[in-house]
């Protein structure tokens, strides 16, 4: 079977890749285009180690076919930084020790940043059912739901900040 | 003891080394990894429960384009039945015949042949084509129907008194005299439990990438606890020596004991060999669930008697635990950690190996003791109930102590357990109101903790940085903890230290990481490291001083002279030495390998509040406390994340995680959808205590951690059902059906 050529945009680049029509977006990302940063927990949409954003829409690439990317927008957990500077959920992952392994990371910190940039006052609640979708087997949730909250209530306060200066 | 004071970066919560690279994406596990001219391996597995293999006709398989290798139980190296060959805790025996059936498939899912090609696809494709001659065999999956005296016997070589068995081994622990001890009981009670397998659930499937060259020189990459397990199980499958086999840990996504031993790594090899290319395995969340792991199901009784003040005098508990098709369930977890927390002079605890149809069980933090632990302290919560005590208070006037003797054999030397009991009576938690339906539980978990090998090299760069390479896998942040206490020695900011996980070529043999035992370990090789790397430094400034090295101290990651009649000199920073190395003796750096000893074991006390959603069955864990003696907490984070994560597989086991079989002898759920692992919302936030009782056979005080967490868990949580519901469960998981069925008075 001959292979699909797909043209998409990556975390803000125009990439362009071949696939088989079975593969998943998954697939794609972790094959031709090396950006091994998503996971594969389950390859059945229940674990989240694959969350990505799909114009904007968090979605799991494992179930996403990899061309339906075709002329869409992807983020990835590899655009998260912007160069050497970490965005501040990645950097209040590491100052509050939400990992442990890490393999669930990526997925946290993309469906994390999702669900802070629609809703930036979130609920511990809130959070929590939000992130339902991405299992971590090592920390028990806590650290993950203070970093997600203690990111909101830092980032409103200095968009205060930068708003009254 | 050397436990430092005034700690400038131990107990301090400094960011981990490894963890940029962890948040970005770029961490590189063994699924990330690929090589140029790389193909994929593949495994076909038995449908049936049960058979004996006639033959393998794998001529289809290998004419298929595209394939490169396939191997068969025939390639693999043979350890005959009738003599063990123990390596670490595993016997090759049973070893050659989980990573491939030989005489016969054990359960559906075991390997029976593997095969490398081109693609993932064409591998599968390939295996489809692989024809094996099967004689289906009557099988049994349950501890019950395994153990009756007609049960299709597994494997003819296992015999229990005298007749052909699936019991395939029984230990026991014995202490004063259990009758004459329950003959001065006057409240006795005597319960029987059950317990379903549960998988250590690591989001990360296990992985390897394998190169094998022409002259046998081979490299691993892998997910695993432990590199040179790797390479020892490697070498002796295949037949390659060791000192061919470099076996390089990837970081490794979860393992909880279900890393600790091989699945893919000897196949790949195998494959690598016969193809000439390297060779990549990934297995599905479906292979994890039908062929690694798990954790024993288990049946047991405890019996514990006690006199009206509390006071107990007997206790006796007996386990069946699954070891699935081939022999080794934990049972000395279960027999040897379940009475620990307690001083009672007359126990007998006997536990039984149970071989049934099933995936052979793996490690699973704090192998045993959790099932243990769950009858042990459910009963303890009736007799505290019988007795009109306060169960923390029975626990207290119980409770194991300096000097008592515990019943699996040591005398305790300083231990934290009643410190944690104090702890948990104490905190608000304890005495907070309740609600309608709701219902609090207590319950205490004990774990051995272990020492033994671990290496550890530290070098200092050549601008005056650090870099420790130890010989550990580092699954939940030793690195920070490693970070902390060689900048601690130094006098340094831990960002100067560098800490990385050697390969087996790199470092000397350093152990597994399991057990709780790879802080305790390599903090002392570290410890020791370093301490040489300081004498160094003070020899060589006392060089340039021209002092004697006696007169020089190191302090603030500099040497100084000792005292004032030493002399007036400028401190001497680690940085100027090592710019002055090479003019004064040459690079500076010590290595260190142990048999480490002096672990002590781990205590801990936890409080779980439930609802219980009495229309649906739902049991909702509203409020948890766990309480710990982790001996020191070099990083609290990674501590009490330790916690809080045993915390959650527990109330996972406690309240749903169980494999489902169909009529066909087969797993029904074996995916995230149906086994169903605590998910965020199902858990609220689990605060922790940890109390610091050093161990003060540790330079930094240090107890492991990682395993105490889970062993009070389903005891905790069931004993908070019950006083929600006034309603005992005597097996787990506590599921709604199960929940609905005693509500309606039918369980
Ligand atoms: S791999 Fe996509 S959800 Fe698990
Ligand atoms: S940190 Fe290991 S699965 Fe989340």
């Amino acid at each position: 079977m001959a292979k699909l050529h797909v043209s998409t945009t990556i975390n803000g680049e125009p990439m362009e890749f071949l696939c088989e029509p079975s593969d998943t977006m998954l697939d794609a990302l972790r094959g031709p285009l090396a950006l091994t940063g998503s996971k594969e927990g389950c390859a059945s949409g229940d674990c989240g180690a694959c969350s990505i954003t799909l114009d904007d829409r968090l979605v799991c690439s494992c179930l996403m076919l990899a061309v339906e990317s075709e002329g869409r927008e992807i983020r990835t957990i590899e655009g998260m930084a912007h160069g050497d500077k970490l965005h501040p959920l990645q950097q209040k992952f590491l100052e509050v020790a939400a990992l442990q392994c890490g393999i669930c990371t990526p997925g946290m910190l993309v469906a994390s940043d999702a669900l802070l940039r629609q809703n930036p006052r979130p609920s511990e609640e809130e959070v929590r059912f939000w992130l339902a979708g991405n299992l971590c087997r090592c920390t028990g949730y806590d650290k993950i739901v203070r970093a997600v909250l203690e990111t909101a209530a830092e980032t409103r306060e200095q968009g205060t900040r930068e708003s009254r200066q | 003891m050397n436990v430092i004071a005034n700690n400038k970066w131990i107990g301090q919560r400094t960011i981990r080394p490894d963890g940029v690279d962890k948040v970005t994406g770029r961490a590189g596990y063994a699924a990330d990894t690929t090589m140029p001219g790389m193909i994929w391996g593949k495994i076909l597995r038995s449908p049936h429960p049960h058979a004996r293999i006639r033959g393998i006709n794998t001529a289809k398989a290998e004419a298929l384009p595209g394939v490169k290798a396939v191997v068969t139980a025939r390639d693999i190296v043979d350890f005959p039945v009738d003599k063990s060959v123990m390596l670490g805790i595993q016997d090759m025996r049973w070893m050659c015949r989980n990573v491939m059936a030989r005489e016969k498939a054990l359960f559906p899912g075991h390997p029976v042949a593997a095969v490398a090609a081109t693609s993932e696809a064409i591998a599968a494709r390939a295996c489809e084509l692989i024809e094996v001659d099967y004689e289906v065999l009557p099988w049994s999956i349950e501890i019950d129907d395994a153990i009756l005296p007609d049960a299709p016997i597994l494997h003819d070589f296992i015999k229990f008194e005298g007749k052909p068995s699936n019991i395939a081994g029984r230990m026991e622990i014995k202490k004063g005299e259990i009758a004459e001890g329950f003959k001065q009981a006057e409240v006795v009670v005597e319960r029987s439990f059950a317990t379903r397998p549960v998988h250590q659930g690591y989001i990360e499937p296990h992985a390897c990438l394998v190169s094998v060259a022409a002259d046998n020189k081979t490299t691993i990459w892998s997910s695993s606890q432990g590199q040179f397990m790797v390479r020892a199980m490697t070498a002796h499958l295949s037949g390659i020596p060791q000192s061919d086999i470099r076996a390089i840990p990837a970081e490794i996504g979860g393992g909880f004991g279900g890393k600790t031993i091989v699945y893919l790594e000897p196949l790949a090899t195998l494959l690598a060999k016969k193809s000439g290319r390297p060779v990549k395995m990934v297995m599905t969340r479906e292979e994890v669930m039908r062929s690694t792991g798990p954790t024993s199901g288990s049946k047991s009784t405890v019996k514990i008697g006690a006199k009206k003040d509390g006071t107990i005098v007997a206790a006796q508990g007996t386990f069946y635990l699954q070891a699935g098709g081939l022999p080794g369930s934990p049972i000395r977890g279960a027999v040897g950690c379940s009475f620990s927390p307690y001083d009672i002079p007359n126990v007998l605890s006997v536990g039984f190996d149970v071989v049934s149809n099933r995936s052979k069980v793996a490690a699973y933090r704090a192998p045993g003791a959790p099932i243990g632990a769950y009858a042990v302290e459910c009963v303890l919560d009736e007799l505290a109930e019988a007795l009109k005590m306060d169960p923390l208070e029975l626990r207290l006037k119980n409770a194991a102590r300096q000097g008592t003797k515990a019943a699996h054999g040591p005398v305790f030397p300083r231990i934290g357990y009643v410190e944690t009991l104090q702890a948990a009576k104490a905190h608000p938690h304890y005495t907070a109101p309740l609600g309608k339906y709701q219902g609090r539980g207590v319950a205490s978990g004990f774990w051995f903790n272990a020492g033994g090998e671990s290496s550890a090299q530290v070098n200092i760069t050549e601008d005056g940085n650090v870099v420790v390479t130890t010989g550990h896998p580092d699954i939940g942040g030793s690195r920070a903890a490693i970070a902390n206490i060689c900048a601690e020695l130094l006098g340094i900011d831990y960002r100067r230290v560098s800490v990385l996980i050697g390969d087996t070529a790199t470092v000397g043999f350093s152990n597994l990481t399991g057990g709780s035992r790879v802080l305790f370990a390599s903090a002392m090789v570290v410890t020791q490291s370093t301490e040489k790397i300081i004498a160094t430094l003070r020899e060589r400034a006392a060089k340039i001083w021209e002092i004697d090295p006696e007169a020089v101290k190191w302090e603030n990651g500099a040497a100084h002279p000792a005292s004032p009649n030493a002399g007036q000199f400028e401190p001497l920073t680690l940085a100027q030495l090592a710019e002055k190395a090479p003019q004064m003796g040459g690079p500076i750096g010590a290595g260190v390998q142990l048999n480490t000893e002096g672990a002590e074991g781990g205590f801990g006390t936890h409080i779980c509040d439930v609802e219980v959603d009495v229309e649906l069955g739902i049991v909702r864990v509203i409020r948890y406390t766990a309480v710990q003696d982790v001996g020191r907490a070099i990083h609290p984070s990674y501590v009490e994340g330790q916690m809080q994560g045993g915390v959650a597989q527990g109330i996972g086991w406690a309240l749903n995680e169980e494999y489902i079989y169909n009529r066909d002898g087969k797993v029904d759920n074996p995916g995230f959808l149906d086994y169903r692992m605590p998910v965020c919302s199902d858990l609220p936030m689990l605060d922790t205590v940890m109390v610091e009782v050093p161990n003060p056979k540790h330079p930094q005080g240090v107890k492991g951690v990682g395993e105490v967490p889970l062993v009070p868990v389903m005891a905790a949580v069931a004993n908070a059902i019950h006083n929600a519901l006034g309603k005992r469960f005597y097996s787990l998981p506590m599921s709604p059906p199960k929940v609905l069925q005693v509500l309606e008075g039918k369980g």
